[in-house]
């Protein structure tokens, strides 16, 4: 388009996005495995081994009834694990970036 | 007829509108001389609404005011926001209803509308936000041809409203009818017209703030109510034990296992309550639902325009994590209110008011109140209900916004005027906008008066996860992607989730129908007889039990002539099939992955130099969140 003065073709290539990249693009990838397949452990656990959520633990609680309680502590656990790193280390090197390069690249452009 | 066709459908509860021909016929549950509680706090939250819309109606003068409130939301009221628009009444009355008829399986859904907003947080939410201007196809349009992705994107982003808005339409109807009592058609009317005042007047400063109120109301409502629970039956293991032990609940598992239950004691009945397997009778259904729920949250078009009003993509962030922090809340909570009305209420009489228990919730509140004679008893159940109607009129605003701004942004100024139009114009567009679709869906909800609609919502989540959600994710995340694999991409996930829907079990099947209706009627002298036999006992507990059992026989027979009455000259569903062709109720297992497939060849069989062009300025800002578009130094991207 080149409708403004940053080369992003440059910046993609960047080492400091590259290296932004290379570790939000793992993070990201291992949570949403985690978090999508302890989720599918539910319904297919559920369905396909019921006898193993009908054991019992304390009293009345079964294993059924903690596992799905526990799906609430992953999710806010995934949520927590991720907004920690993201609030402390890819804002951090996002706006390294963005002051850097992008002011670099902006030079001398007509705004 | 299998013992999942003869249940409450499976996916019917994702709409408050599951069960409407048996709401439509069954009685109030509000006490006449009571009526008029129920108006009044009604009124006072309408009241509440309407002030917050007259405020904010002064501050909408831009098209970016209209959309996304100006980019001025914090990321706590976001989060409160989204979780409002979250909550539908589906969440809300049918879920807690899953619950106290279904036990642990009804849960098991709770936790997949949690679930689903991880994706959401971790690739959607941030990019969303530091690409997307006020819609869904903004996204699409960035690297891939503009008029083509908008046009495509904005006519995906109209059938998912359409079809989860009259699924909202046509429950909120029902809701009012049910409780004031007054006619369906000028309840749509009502809903559909305080929805249009507060897009029309308000635009999203407005329905913001009217999601907040509804989430804020309706957490208070729930703790309230959970809390009673517990000071009555104790909290966690305490309580489960009351569950376990109940007789009403042993009676039900009992009549949902039918011959299984011979040789199981009251106490093993009860345990069966709190685990799997009463209401799931197919694995892989159950499989497809979470596929469409975990994929589809994330291309539901006014989830995502939400992102757009936050400033940064850490407000983005911020406002998931409050919206899954009270989503999930809510959710914890819906085991205690299901369980809670499945001991205080009793499955019968929540059957009794509706076959798909949606009104479990409000009958709790009553309930906990004194009952149905009690004013305490019936001031809850009102102010539960007005919640319930608050969160459909709040929900209907949300998606009414989203498909407002794919006609007037995408469509009319994107596509027609070429990006070429002053703001007042765009502003009067997007007002005129809503105005048609508003009506049309008015028109709609009308029109769908008696009909079942939970297909719809089924329709909804699985064109947002096979159409929607490949098209956004794969022109943010793959370099390869361009406008023709949006164009695939969008076509095949659609048809492929409209047309399995089309032929799968949630259509109504008249000769189904018919049996099960005949069945009834003919399974009713048999019934008769071992009622008659216990009204003649000598205890009177048995005879008032007995004669309620009457009463209610009579109405279900009536039900069932009335449904042989209407499909009496029918033979086939909908699209001329006697039978499903397709068992999955929901087509997410089949579909999503054909959404992929179709995207990915297109994008490969198809040459598209911009969208190549266009992927390190796209990758580059999703992540940076560097001047984003319409903001800071760069030039306008229309």
């Amino acid at each position: 388009m080149g409708d403004n003065a940053i080369d992003w073709a440059a910046t993609n290539a960047d080492p400091r996005f590259q290296e932004l990249h290379r570790r939000k693009a793992g993070f990201l990838s291992l949570l949403m495995i985690v978090s999508v397949v302890y989720y599918f452990m539910l319904p297919v656990g559920a369905a396909w081994f019921p006898e193993l959520f009908r054991i019992r633990v304390a009293g009345v609680v079964n294993v059924g009834l903690l596992f799905a309680l526990s799906q609430f502590l992953v999710a806010w656990g995934v949520a927590a694990l991720y907004t920690r790193r993201a609030n402390r280390e890819f804002d951090r090197l996002a706006e390294e970036i963005n002051r850097e390069i992008g002011d670099r690249h902006l030079r001398g452009a007509v705004r | 007829m299998s013992g999942a066709a003869g249940r409450p459908l499976l996916l019917a509860v994702l709409a408050a509108a599951a069960s409407l021909p048996a709401l439509a016929q069954t009685r109030s549950a509000v006490p006449e001389q009571h009526r008029w509680l129920t108006f009044a706090v009604f009124a006072a939250i309408i009241a509440l609404t309407v002030f917050v819309t007259y405020v904010a109606a002064r501050r909408v003068r831009t098209p970016a005011d209209f959309y996304t409130a100006g980019g001025g939301i914090s990321g706590l009221q976001n989060g409160w926001a989204i979780a409002g628009d979250y909550l539908s009444a589906a969440s809300f009355l049918g879920i807690a209803g899953l619950i106290s008829l279904w036990g642990y399986d009804g849960f098991m859904y709770s936790v997949g509308w949690l679930v689903a907003y991880i994706s959401v947080l971790l690739v959607i939410a941030e990019p969303c936000r530091n690409i997307g201007k006020y819609t869904l196809s903004d996204i699409l349009a960035y690297r891939n041809d503009p008029k083509t992705a908008r046009v495509f994107g904005a006519l995906s982003v109209i059938i998912v409203s359409t079809f989860y808005l009259v699924a909202q339409m046509v429950g909120g109807g029902v809701l009012v009818k049910t409780l004031i009592g007054i006619d369906y058609e000028i309840s749509v009317i009502a809903v559909g017209s305080l929805m249009l005042a507060y897009v029309i007047f308000g635009g999203m400063v407005a329905t913001t703030w009217v999601q907040v109120i509804k989430a804020v109301l309706l957490v208070v409502a729930s703790v309230l109510m959970v809390v009673l629970v517990w000071s009555q039956y104790g909290f966690f293991g305490d309580f489960l034990d009351h569950v376990v032990g109940d007789p009403r609940v042993q009676k039900r598992v009992a009549t949902i296992l039918g011959d299984a239950a011979s040789g199981l004691s009251p106490q093993d009945l009860g345990q069966r309550f709190l685990e799997p397997g009463l209401l799931f009778t197919a694995p892989v259904d159950q499989l497809s639902l979470g596929i469409a729920l975990v994929f589809g949250t994330a291309g539901l078009p006014h989830i995502l325009m939400r992102f757009f009003t936050v400033p940064t993509a850490r407000a983005a962030r911020t406002s998931v994590v409050w919206a899954m922090a009270i989503i999930g809340g809510f959710y914890l909570l819906t085991l205690f209110l299901g369980l809670g009305a499945a001991l205080k209420v009793g499955a019968p009489a929540i059957i009794e008011i509706d076959a798909g228990g949606n009104m479990a919730a409000p009958l709790l509140a009553q309930a906990l109140g004194g009952g149905p004679d009690s004013l305490l008893g019936n001031f809850m159940l009102a102010f539960v209900a007005a919640v319930a109607f608050a969160t459909i009129v709040a929900v209907v605003a949300g998606l009414v916004l989203a498909a407002a701004s794919a006609i007037a942004h995408d469509l009319y100024v994107g596509v027609i005027r070429g990006g070429q139009a002053s703001t007042e114009e765009q502003v009067r567009a997007a007002r005129i906008a809503t105005v048609a679709f508003g009506g049309i869906a008015i028109l709609l909800g009308v029109a769908a008066k008696g009909q079942n609609v939970a297909h719809l919502v089924a329709l909804a989540f699985a064109v947002a996860a096979s159409a929607n959600f490949p098209c956004v994710f794969m022109t943010l995340f793959w370099r390869r992607c361009n406008t023709g694999g949006i164009v695939a991409g969008m076509l095949v996930g659609t048809i492929v989730a409209v047309g399995l829907v089309l032929v799968s079990p949630n259509m109504t099947y008249p000769k189904a129908v018919r049996a099960a209706a005949q069945k009834v009627i003919d399974d009713a002298p048999q019934r008769l007889q071992a009622i008659e036999r216990e009204l003649s006992s000598s205890e009177l507990a048995r005879v008032e039990q007995a004669k309620k059992e009457r009463a209610a026989l009579g109405r279900a027979v009536a039900r069932a002539r009335d449904e042989l009455e209407r499909y009496r000259r029918d033979d086939t569903s909908l699209v001329g099939l006697d039978a499903p062709l397709f068992e999955l109720r929901n087509p997410g297992l089949v579909s999503v992955p054909l959404g992929f497939l179709a995207l990915v060849l297109g994008s490969l069989l198809y040459r598209d130099p911009r969208a190549e062009a266009m992927w390190d300025e796209v990758y580059v800002r999703q992540n940076t969140g560097m001047l984003p578009a319409g903001r800071g130094g760069s030039a306008k991207r229309f």
